[in-house]
């Protein structure tokens, strides 16, 4: 007697979003190395390849391979369904949303827009989760000034470097299309 | 094609200026503006930081003293062994506190809005 299978059918859109994602995964789990002088400051070096995969496929996709990085960086990290892990979905969560909501402004917006306003989203989210959720407490808006600078900085340093390689892809490399309707 | 475009300079200097804005607002708490003196846990005064004066506080060890002077205050002498309260200094900004646990006084900066020496969580 056989049980009951479910057969998932991975397709060529599939497979390239597995791949995005796990570039965005060693990114997260590469910065994690680093030491951090407070616990949530750190570059966000995988935010580059959400801004590219948004760039190139639009926000489905974006969406997709960013919430594969929060769950797969925190299986690799051992925080899954930790506060961390928590924190890390509330911040891509706000800064997909910050993404969506800014995707129709003029061209002169650039990736070093986009970065800085995901990532000023992105600590915004997690803040609002640490404040209702862990620490609701009016002594965290003093750290809400740091957390800020970084978020400027890191988001700066982000988006130039998506826009470095946006300029210097090399008009030779085809890039695989995705067909993003039915699924 | 340059790496950043004309609206980015305007997110950039808006984020700074965002980032400034939250120092200047969140990291000022308030400069002290009173400052409260116990004895026993009572309180037995409680002076502006605005005028310059001295307060003789009788504790059970002898008198301690009380300096405020240029918005700031202190334990200026005080019986205690140790002499914690006196190296403690100068205090100014709100929830700063020297305590002369010998002699029983405390001096406290209070401001327009309660800050917090410790927290837990």
């Amino acid at each position: 007697m056989t049980l009951s299978i479910i057969e998932l059918k991975a397709d060529h859109t599939d497979h390239h979003i597995a791949r995005m994602a796990a570039f965005a995964v060693g990114l997260s789990v590469a910065e994690a190395a680093f030491p951090s002088p407070l616990p949530g400051v750190k570059p966000g070096l995988a935010n580059i390849v959400t801004l590219l995969v948004l760039r190139r496929y639009g926000l489905r996709i974006a969406i997709w391979v960013s919430l594969l990085r929060v769950v797969a960086s925190s299986l690799l990290l051992g925080g899954f369904l930790a506060p961390s892990f928590v924190l890390s979905l509330g911040g891509a969560t706000a800064s997909l949303l910050m993404l969506a909501l800014t995707r129709s402004l003029p061209p002169i917006f650039g990736p070093v827009s986009f970065s800085i306003l995901a990532a000023f989203a992105h600590i915004g989210g997690q803040l609002g989760v640490v404040y209702i959720w862990l620490i609701p407490h009016i002594g965290l808006f003093y750290l809400v000034p740091i957390f800020a600078a970084a978020a400027l900085l890191f988001g700066m340093v982000n988006g130039l470097i998506t826009a470095r390689l946006i300029a210097g892809q090399s008009p030779n490399i085809v890039l695989p299309s995705l067909q993003t309707a039915q699924h | 094609m340059s790496l950043i475009k004309s609206g980015d300079w305007l997110v950039m200097f808006s984020g700074l200026f965002a980032v400034i804005w939250l120092f200047a607002t969140l990291w000022q708490g308030g400069t002290g503006d009173k400052v409260i003196i116990r004895s026993g846990g009572t309180v037995v005064a409680e002076a502006s930081l605005l005028h310059d004066q001295v307060y003789n506080i009788k504790g059970p060890l002898g008198i301690s003293l009380v300096a405020i002077h240029d918005h700031r205050a202190r334990v200026a002498s005080d019986p205690s062994p140790r002499q914690y309260c006196v190296k403690q200094g100068w205090l100014s900004r709100p929830g700063e506190a020297a305590i002369c646990l010998p002699n029983q006084v405390s001096v406290e900066i209070a401001g327009n809005k309660k800050l917090y020496d410790s927290l837990n969580y």
